[in-house]
């Protein structure tokens, strides 16, 4: 069952004088029991994507395309809508930086209580809900600042996890948790989808995405670039750049990709890697489409 | 010649994070250190950058031992240990350019204007931020960028010893490989020392030459 869908997604920011293209012509689809991960640099558009699902852009946003969750409308549905039965009902977020997610007068306990409440649950249920998310319930009376980094991000992922959504977005959920709560946090995320959640993971980790992502999504300078099964995007990656990001891991080349990520104020009206792209030619000024976006991809028979 | 913390013990208003905790860093060496989430390792970091008086034990540069921190320590010693931190966002000021990012450090110590210029230039060119990205203030800029900014910023002084506290955590790939090249260009250049805080094994491993673990 389709749980997630999007077609022909974009975000636009109108800024006073430029136009930051931030998402393009996304397709996604994540069924029931799917984890699906989103990778690529820092200010590619992976964020962007979470906050338009969940109707939390700022103002001078424009979005286009069409996109659904359960079969509810998630861009024109309106606030009242996407308050009273999206948002924690239909779809979780874990939040980026989870420093500036929590309010900082309120402790763990009444934060994750409120939620609970919220949501017609037993907020005496709490330690429970932050122990499931590797969260010390002796900590829970802990104000945000007196929270470690670690702590902060299981703290977050409690407050998402404790209602249960059928769709979990997690943006960035395993950033500076040492190893042990990095795969305690993905078991957790495996898990959901195991017993028939959908999450779709936003990270830059590829160890990350690779450990428990069924299908990845990989993501450049707002497009989606190569969209396939895990299994095959870390062992043969179709795309350049999915080749290139993976040899700059320390456990691969640890070698930089040449160059920088374009402008999204300024994006090519061809492909977007080509610039940095050792296979480029002439036909890259036309912008390629499909699964592996690219006119010169690395393997041609590769299963979607 | 060492960066050296003896038996620090220290922590916030009453809370002990470390106790008797010594670490050294030689010229030229990258030290890795681990430990789990909340274990203190920053705070560690903080104490060897000068940043935070240890409440017992002292950290000692090339021998010498410092009293105070902050801007109780004589300039000419604080700026021989460079930071780089994990967030770039929480670690410059919005208000700046990319280029007053970096040079702030150089005016902050009244080098003249000129020497500046120089400096920042060279020191965009090696973290690779062009000219567009230099007049940009943070909000404008990626993480990826920014961190570079504030690489440059660390490296402005040329210090002895370099401190980088889970700085490329939140680095894609790409970016994690880039700060790391530059910063053993550096090394090569002026057998700066280097201590790398990160949680990441296969980091460590390829980064660093020995890993000190926190408990």
């Amino acid at each position: 069952m389709t749980l997630l869908h999007t077609e022909g997604l974009s975000v636009r920011f109108r800024l006073r004088d430029a136009v930051v293209q931030a998402v393009t012509d996304l397709h996604l689809r994540v069924r029931a029991g799917e984890l699906l991960a989103v990778v690529g640099e820092s200010g590619c558009g992976k964020s962007v994507l979470a906050h338009a699902l969940l109707g939390l852009l700022p103002a001078n946003a424009e979005v286009s395309g069409h996109a659904t969750v359960d079969g509810t409308d998630l861009l024109h549905s309106g606030e009242k809508v996407l308050a009273r039965q999206i948002r924690g009902r239909k779809i979780g977020l874990i939040p980026q930086s989870p420093a500036t997610a929590l309010t900082a007068v309120r402790t763990g306990r009444t934060l994750l209580a409120e939620t609970l409440r919220a949501h017609d649950r037993d907020p005496k249920t709490a330690d429970r809900v932050a122990a499931d998310a590797g969260f010390d319930p002796a900590d829970l009376d802990r104000y945000p600042f007196q929270l470690s980094g670690g702590m902060a991000q299981r703290l977050v992922t409690a407050l998402a996890l404790a209602t249960d959504p059928p769709l979990l977005i997690a943006d960035e959920p395993t950033t500076g948790l040492d190893r042990p709560l990095v795969d305690h946090t993905l078991d957790l995320l495996r898990r959901r989808c195991d017993n028939g959640g959908a999450v779709l993971l936003i990270t830059h980790d590829l160890a990350a995405a690779e450990r428990v992502a069924d299908t990845v999504a990989v993501m450049y300078a707002s497009r989606i670039v190569e969209h396939r099964p895990a299994t095959g995007v870390f062992t043969e990656p179709a795309h350049p750049y999915t080749a290139a990001l993976l040899k700059a891991l320390p456990d691969r080349e640890f070698r930089p990709i040449p160059g920088h990520p374009p402008m999204l104020t300024a994006l090519p009206p061809g492909c977007a890697f080509a610039p940095r792209c050792p296979r480029a030619d002439t036909t890259c000024a036309t912008p390629p489409t499909g699964p592996v976006a690219c006119h010169h991809p690395l393997h041609t028979e590769v299963a979607v | 010649m060492t960066l050296q913390a003896h038996a620090i013990t220290a922590g916030y208003r009453g809370r002990q994070v470390l106790s008797e905790v010594s670490l050294s860093v030689e010229p030229g060496e990258t030290v890795g250190l681990r430990g789990p989430s909340g274990c203190g390792k920053s705070t560690l970091v903080r104490v060897l950058a000068l940043l935070h008086e240890p409440t017992t034990g002292h950290v000692s540069l090339d021998g010498t031992p410092v009293t105070g921190a902050r801007h109780r320590v004589p300039p000419q010693i604080r700026t021989r240990i460079g930071l780089l931190f994990q967030s770039p966002r929480a670690a410059s000021d919005p208000r700046l350019s990319l280029t007053d990012l970096i040079a702030e450090p150089l005016r902050a110590t009244g080098h003249p204007r000129d020497t500046i210029e120089t400096r920042v230039a060279e020191l965009a060119d090696r973290t690779g931020l062009t000219p567009d990205l230099l007049a940009r203030q943070p909000h404008a800029v990626s993480d990826g960028q920014l961190q570079r900014a504030c690489l440059a910023r660390a490296l402005a002084h040329r210090p002895a010893y370099l401190l980088c506290d889970e700085a490329t955590t939140m680095l894609d790939a790409s970016t994690q490989a880039h700060v790391a090249a530059v910063i053993t260009e550096e090394q090569h250049h002026h057998n700066m020392g280097v201590l790398v805080v990160s949680h990441d094994p296969a980091l460590l491993k390829r980064w660093t030459t020995r890993v000190e673990e926190l408990i």
